[in-house]
């Protein structure tokens, strides 16, 4: 309600600029004019040839000069036709100012204006964020504690695998380095180190990195994290076919329930030509036999992402899929279970959001 | 509650924006006062309502208010309040509404202070205010609303650019707009001159002071943003050719040749049509530097969001404007009346030669910025335009200008005695010669053409400075006498040679900084030492430690001279989370007029860091230069004579006449 009263004499205001110089008759009108300009000028000239800035006998034509402006400037104030008041067209524009203003405005407002929500400036706000903010002082007490005591190999290794997750993946660096020089030297740690290094390089392998992973598989050839990055290093490299090799002698030993599994397998997928090519290999296949396999294939996304709900880039390649099939019903269906497989998760539900607009599907 | 407020202000301004381009209009047509008043109230309460919305906008990011979409997007409940304020105009939403409130203040301005103009031409003038006011608040409301607001209140926001975390985004972009924006009032007296059919010299003097103004500020705005690119970007450069550079230089050079005609327009009745055109050509200029910026032909930190419903919208303003302006230039500039010739050396010769160069200077930025936008748009090939064009174009066309430049001031209107102004200007050749054999016999390095452009530059400056040495007759007449006529001169003079010593001066830094400067990039650990410029930097080491909404790596450097220890120097990194992007923060030292500038790169796995380590002899005269101009156009705006004309009480008048 207050909102709608200061909107009110807001408006009165305005409307009240418009018709106030309207309503005011018979005051004298304050004008400048030129003659005041060409005075000040005659007086300019005879300080600057006083001072033999000009020369006298170009001061001399100089005055003749403006003096002309100066006579023609009279005359033409003196000629110019008078002002004349015009009270029909007064009385037009102050109900143009009266009705024509308030009318474009709330019109323009309510179209783009939300007076509906109400301001939340965070004073007014809940500490709702109060579950996010602990973990930020938390760490920032841990990183202050170690700063102090950078050689408390324990702290680091609490901190590390933390900054990996925020994504400070040059501090999670220094952090497992700090774990190496002071703590234990372990394949593990050696892996973790290169991982960070090659996430803060932006996904790129660098020879630090791949140092690292050479030296974890130096002490335990059989670490899985180091041997999948190498195998990702030679990909890199353009040596698919090392890459290959590697990936798949990880997979012919691993156990059956390893977490790793799915990433390398799909690694593996990529490099001998799966994905796209692989439809390329079944192109003598019928377009029967061809739906029916794409269909195995989306089904199959499905039945992972219903395990596993966890996937936005997962659920969103669902939905493209039912899309591109033209299968809307599905895709409705689907991304409800996409809703609630990421309820409670505010981040990806936004990613989910962005990734919907792309698609076309309401959401 | 606020948000809202600030969103019905700005309807409201749009409102009064429409009233006040047509009304006017109108009444001056019809000549009732009344009707072209209306101008002038509506121009005041636009004024009004434009500040309270920003004032509005101020206020929710200062609360942190996320509801609103443009305060979530750029800000953060943890950034420090300097930075939530200037944050405002730290996007492009919000530096529109920044642009808008200046053109307001503008217009606002003229309806308070004009009353010294005739009632028609303060109407008209108004008038194009209050069109290009209504195209930019559409523009604002329709494509970039700051004021859109989130149902969903997000908790927190998402940070500022840190790169525009720093005192230098509250100076430089106020600064530049106040300029830019500044030089609408030129183009609104050109139009208005253009509408009505007549120009003269009183509306010269009328639009001069404006013109000053916006120069001045433009000046401070591009010599801030210069220092600031300098000490925040990390690699010690001040000028980058870079287009969006030369988008605030091309307003700055048709504005400075602007200046110097209309001088000679208000003093001779000449060059008429040429400084209309100027006027348009000025604002012309800073609307297409606003196009590039922000339509996101180019990306740079000035480039925001970028959006190609924009980029049309602000391309539609600025057809309709720059072609308008210039339509209506072709279709009444023959209906004005020719002013007199004149002498080819003469002062007005003078400015007439200041005009040429000038503007020729200003196409050739136009052509090495747009040539290769263009040639993009239509080859789809990337050329890269950048310092070697514009030394090879720019510099030698700055070279004749400079030289001529001293000569002036010193020559007499109308007619003018070069010879005589040769001999004056003997003293000034001489010790530019004299500063040429001091470089040459004891300087080592660099080129060979640094020593001529110093002498050129100490040339301008004592140049200069002979003008006033003239004026008061320093040497030749007793010592009070002199002062007395120092005392006595006008302001103007002084504005004068202050401006022009002042790109002497920024010359003399340029030359130093590019020739003598030294630089060493290496990786260094902690109790490394470097030696740059006679200056040695000891690395005492590395340590952490947490800002309001960064973390930061920082260095400390012992600094020292021949054994003396000077200080220390903390550059550092700094990491912004929310953003995920880092800056470097450059340390910097200064010794005299000289700087030492640290700045860090990358840190290693062994604990060394890469470092820069820069030694910038005479490098703050740079922006000593552009201040020392600024300071002049200052001073000249504060002369008397310009406000002559403005309204003198009726009262005093009537006694100034029982006196007589």
């Amino acid at each position: 309600m207050t909102l709608w009263f200061v909107f009110a004499t807001m408006t009165i205001a305005a409307v009240f600029a418009v018709v106030w110089p309207l309503g005011r008759r018979g005051q004298p009108l304050r004008e400048g004019n030129e003659v005041v300009v060409y005075k000040d000028q005659l007086a300019e000239l005879e300080r600057d040839a006083a001072v033999g800035l000009i020369g006298a006998s170009e001061a001399e034509a100089a005055k003749v000069e403006i003096g002309r402006r100066l006579l023609a400037a009279a005359e033409a104030g003196q000629n110019a036709a008078t002002m004349t008041g015009r009270t029909g067209l007064r009385r037009a524009v102050a109900i143009l100012g009266l009705l024509g203003v308030p009318a474009l405005s709330v019109a323009v407002y309510l179209q783009l204006g939300s007076p509906q929500i109400a301001g939340a400036p965070m004073s007014a706000r809940p500490q709702t964020a109060s579950a996010a903010e602990p973990i930020e002082s938390l760490i920032a007490k841990v990183e202050a504690h170690l700063e102090k005591n950078p050689t408390d190999a324990r702290g680091w290794n609490v901190l590390a695998p933390v900054l990996m997750r925020l994504r400070r993946y040059d501090d999670a660096a220094r952090a497992y380095r700090n774990i190496i020089t002071y703590g234990t030297d372990s394949a593990e740690r050696r892996a973790d180190l290169g991982e960070a290094l090659t996430a803060a390089a932006g996904g790129v392998i660098t020879a630090d990195a791949k140092a690292e992973f050479e030296r974890a598989l130096a002490l335990d050839a059989n670490d899985a994290k180091a041997r999948y990055f190498t195998g990702l290093a030679a990909e890199q490299d353009g040596r698919n076919a090392d890459a290959a090799a590697i990936w798949r002698a990880m997979l012919d030993k691993a156990p059956e329930d390893a977490v790793w599994r799915p990433t390398v397998q799909a690694a593996l997928a990529r490099v001998s030509g799966g994905g796209q090519p692989a439809l390329d290999a079944n192109k003598d296949l019928s377009p029967a036999e061809r739906n029916a396999m794409i269909q195995g294939m989306v089904e199959r996304l499905a039945t992972r992402l219903k395990q596993n709900g966890d996937d936005v880039e997962g659920w969103l390649r669902l939905l493209r899929a039912y899309m591109v099939l033209g299968e809307r019903d599905k895709a409705q269906t689907a991304l409800a279970e996409a809703r609630q497989a990421l309820a409670g998760n505010a981040e990806r539900l936004k990613q989910l959001d962005a990734g919907l607009k792309s698609l076309g599907l309401d959401g | 509650m606020i948000a809202e407020t600030g969103h019905y202000a700005l309807v409201l301004a749009l409102a009064l924006a429409l009233i006040q381009s047509l009304v006017p209009m109108i009444g001056a047509k019809l000549r009732d006062p009344a009707l072209m008043n209306v101008a002038r109230s509506t121009a005041v309460a636009q004024l009004l309502f434009v500040g309270a919305s920003f004032v509005a906008l101020v206020l929710v990011h200062v609360g942190s208010d996320f509801s609103v979409a443009n305060v979530f997007e750029n800000s953060h409940s943890q950034k420090p309040l300097l930075y939530k304020i200037t944050g405002v105009w730290g996007n492009h939403e919000g530096s529109m509404l920044l642009w808008v409130a200046i053109l307001a203040l503008f217009g606002g301005l003229v309806a308070i202070f004009g009353s010294n103009l005739p009632l028609s031409l303060r109407a008209h003038v108004l008038a194009v205010q209050g069109w290009i006011a209504t195209a930019f608040y559409l523009f604002i409301l329709l494509t970039s609303n700051p004021f859109l607001r989130l149902a969903e209140v997000p908790v927190e926001g998402r940070d500022l650019n840190p790169i525009l975390q720093d005192i230098g985004l509250a100076i430089h972009p106020p600064m530049l707009y106040l300029g830019y924006v500044g030089f609408s009032i030129s183009f609104s007296f050109a139009v208005a001159a253009l509408i009505e059919g007549r120009v003269d010299a009183a509306w010269a003097r009328w639009v001069r002071p404006w013109t000053l103004m916006a120069w001045v500020f433009l000046t401070l705005g591009i010599a801030m943003g210069s220092y600031w690119a300098y000490y925040e970007l990390g690699w010690g450069g001040w000028w980058f050719w870079d287009p969006v550079e030369n988008a605030s230089l091309m307003p700055w050079l048709a504005g400075t040749a602007l200046l110097h005609s209309a001088l000679v327009m208000e003093k001779r009745n000449a060059l008429k049509i040429w400084t209309i055109l100027l006027s348009i050509l000025t604002f012309s200029l800073s609307l297409l530097g606003t196009f590039l910026v922000r339509s996101g032909v180019l990306t740079s930190v000035h480039a925001f969001a970028t959006d190609p419903s924009r980029g049309v919208f602000i391309l539609l303003i600025l057809c309709l404007f720059i072609g308008g302006s210039l339509t209506l230039y072709a279709w009444r500039a023959s209906s004005l009346k020719q002013g007199g010739l004149f002498a080819p050396i003469s002062r007005e010769g003078s400015l007439v030669l200041n005009n040429l160069f000038l503007t020729t200077a200003c196409a050739t930025v136009f052509v090495g910025t747009l040539y290769p936008l263009a040639l993009e748009v239509l080859t789809g090939d990337k050329i890269s335009v950048g310092a070697p064009f514009f030394n090879l174009t720019f510099g030698p066309l700055c070279v004749p200008l400079l030289l001529a430049m001293p000569f002036g001031p010193l020559l007499a209107w109308k007619r003018g005695d070069l010879l005589g102004a040769a001999q004056r200007l003997i003293a000034a050749g001489l010790l530019a010669l004299f500063a040429v054999a001091l470089l040459w016999a004891f300087v080592h390095g660099g080129s060979t053409l640094a020593p001529l452009a110093i002498g050129l530059a100490v040339f301008v400056i004592v140049g200069a400075l002979v003008d006033l040495v003239e004026r008061i007759a320093l040497f030749r007449v007793p010592l009070g006498i002199s002062w007395r006529r120092a005392r006595g001169l006008p302001r103007a003079a002084w504005g004068t040679a202050f401006a022009h010593a002042g790109i002497g001066v920024a010359l003399i830094g340029i030359v130093c900084e590019s020739t003598w400067n030294s630089e060493y990039i290496a990786t260094m650990k902690p109790n490394d030492s470097a030696m740059v410029g006679g200056y040695e930097f000891k690395l005492n080491g590395l340590s952490q430690r947490q800002g309001p909404n960064y973390r930061e790596v920082f260095a400390s450097f012992s600094v020292s001279q021949q054994g003396a220890v000077l200080g220390t120097l903390t550059p550092s990194k700094r990491s912004f989370a929310t953003r995920g992007m880092s800056t470097s923060e450059a340390a910097l030292m200064t010794r005299g007029v000289s700087q030492l500038y640290v700045s860090l790169g990358d840190l290693r796995a062994d604990g060394a860091v890469a470092v820069r380590i820069y030694h910038k002899p005479w490098v703050l005269l740079i922006w000593y230069g552009p201040l020392l101009m600024a300071f002049g156009g200052l001073l000249s705006l504060s002369d008397r004579r310009l406000r002559v004309g403005a309204p003198k009480p009726a009262k005093a008048a009537r006694a100034l006449q029982a006196a007589e």
